[in-house]
């Protein structure tokens, strides 16, 4: 079983989004089921910094060994950052997906929509597998 | 519901993740696959192929028998030696690509690949049955275990008294290995050394945990069919579905030296593959007096790729960025198709992505850049000599 953490929430789309509580800007990374879903990342592609992004928009991609997927923005607004750690070493998605692994911040513009809680999302995984 | 090998609770035990391949329920990968593709070029890599298929061909005419059923030339295999060769159809199409051992005079196994051995055996009895011989289709009583890599000699070593040293590439002889009797085989679909161990149902666990065991302190780990499709990948060898397929020749993948129009009597697929033989060996005179035309008048060879020429052939590709061609992919040339991927993933041995491609030989003869269309963005990469690695002797 893949860890959930408390306190991130998430999408359908296995990502994770921190820092919601806080205030305007939040990280985002995709979760450690969806890294082991994947397999080993070998390429990640990020957004680019000041893109303004909606919620639900495919702003980037990650492919493993046999598999690509599309990266979800999960909340609109702008991309105020992204991790170049992650583009130069993909495999940190498998390694450390809540932490060095993890993908771009955006600032919040408006209301997030509808995320998952921990629980939510590990019913959700549960269901999948 | 897909079918599971004697090894599945092995799997599941050792956390694989189980995926369906050809209608078997088979482990996709154990950990992170790039390590057991490390692993297999490195030390060794531990594999369960008991999906594929053996189908026994036995009689006084068993030779003759496969030598009309398949493209190669098997009566004269001396027993004790392998041959790789592909069965046909009447049109010269591919039905599947196969490994025939001669285990004895009257006695082959023909090993074919688990989407296609329940029609291979069909048809392999049907074309057998003139012949004073007998087809036995025995894939469910066979379990199949690989162990590959440069270790793999001294992990088998501990576990058999069978003189491994004499035993050829491409050779197999029967042995027990950890006191289960087996088909020790030198054969792989990796690139590097290694054995197939053909063995009954019942003696597969108790198998691969000897061989786990002997094997722990050689740097032998489970490799599942992730890595297994790399490996075979890098060593540039065709994969049935992706690089062929009935509506391809032998030729058309570059494999035309498994046709044996040189062994006596006739075979299926002969008059079809006689005729797309002879159009290869024009194209390849006239592709050497083009060139020879182009290097007398330099800069004359443009828009070749709008001749469209009817014929492809399977290349290799290196992609020069990092987003991985993949199988069903177009492969461009100034923004026009001109082939597809058959096969595609990130090399660990290259560091960077490769593919398997059929590209037209006119776009190739051209020598203009190629790019493989992924997912909308042209991105380039270079075509090279197969295989894309070859293990150092």
């Amino acid at each position: 079983m893949s860890s959930i953490p408390d306190e991130l929430s998430y999408t359908k789309e296995h990502e994770w989004v921190a820092g919601l509580d806080d205030g305007l800007t939040v990280t985002v990374g995709i979760t450690a089921y969806a890294a082991e879903q994947l397999g080993d990342v070998v390429y990640v592609q990020v957004p680019e910094v000041g893109a303004s992004v909606a919620a639900g928009d495919a702003v980037g991609e990650v492919e493993s060994t046999k598999s690509v997927s599309d990266i979800f923005a999960p909340v609109g607004g702008e991309v105020v950052e992204v991790n170049p750690a992650v583009v130069d070493d993909p495999s940190l998605v498998n390694s450390d997906p809540y932490g060095e692994g993890w993908l771009f911040r955006v600032r919040i513009e408006g209301e997030p929509e509808d995320l998952l809680s921990s629980a939510e999302y590990g019913a959700l995984t549960a269901a999948e597998s | 519901m897909s079918r599971s090998t004697p090894l599945r609770e092995v799997h599941e035990s050792l956390g694989a993740t189980l995926t369906d391949f050809a209608g078997w329920l088979m482990p996709l990968r154990y950990g992170s696959e790039s390590a057991e593709h490390n692993a297999v070029r490195t030390a060794a890599g531990l594999f369960d192929l008991s999906h594929m298929g053996e189908i026994f061909v036995t009689g006084p005419q068993a030779g003759e028998a496969l030598d009309y059923a398949l493209v190669g030339h098997l009566s004269a295999l001396d027993p004790g030696r392998a041959r790789y060769t592909m069965i046909v159809n009447e049109d010269g199409g591919v039905l599947d690509d196969l490994i025939v051992y001669r285990l004895a005079d009257e006695e082959f196994m023909v090993v074919a690949n688990a989407s296609n051995y329940a029609p291979v055996a069909a048809a392999l009895a049907e074309r057998a049955a003139p012949y004073d011989a007998r087809v036995e289709d025995r894939s469910d009583s066979y379990a199949l275990i690989a162990v590959q890599g440069p270790n793999s000699t001294e992990i088998l070593r501990k576990l058999t008294d069978a003189d491994l040293d004499g035993l050829k590439y491409y050779a197999g002889l029967p042995g027990t290995v950890a006191g289960f009797e087996a088909l020790i085989a030198r054969t792989g679909y990796t690139g590097e050394d290694g054995f197939e161990l053909f063995i009954r149902n019942e003696d597969a666990v108790p198998l691969w945990n000897a061989l786990a065991e002997a094997g722990a302190g050689l740097g032998l780990i489970p490799a599942g069919l992730s890595a297994r499709d790399t490996l075979r990948l890098e060593a540039g060898m065709p994969l049935y579905g992706n690089e062929l397929s009935a509506d391809l020749t032998p030729f058309d993948a570059g494999l035309g030296r498994v046709v044996r129009f040189d062994k006596p009597g006739d075979f299926v697929g002969r008059e079809a593959l006689s005729a797309r033989a002879e159009q290869a060996a024009e194209q390849a005179a006239e592709q050497a007096a083009e060139q020879a035309a182009e290097q007398a008048a330099e800069g004359v060879a443009e828009g070749v790729a709008a001749r469209g020429g009817s014929d492809r052939r399977l290349v290799g590709l290196v992609a020069r960025g990092r987003r991985v061609p993949r199988h069903g992919y177009p492969v461009t040339q100034h923004g026009v198709v001109v082939g597809e991927v058959t096969s595609g993933a990130p090399s660990q041995s290259l560091g960077k992505p490769i593919a398997m491609a059929y590209v037209s030989a006119a776009a190739l003869d051209g020598g203009g850049s190629l790019a493989v269309d992924i997912r909308g963005s042209h991105e380039p990469v270079d075509v090279v000599d197969l295989p894309f690695y070859r293990r150092s002797k």
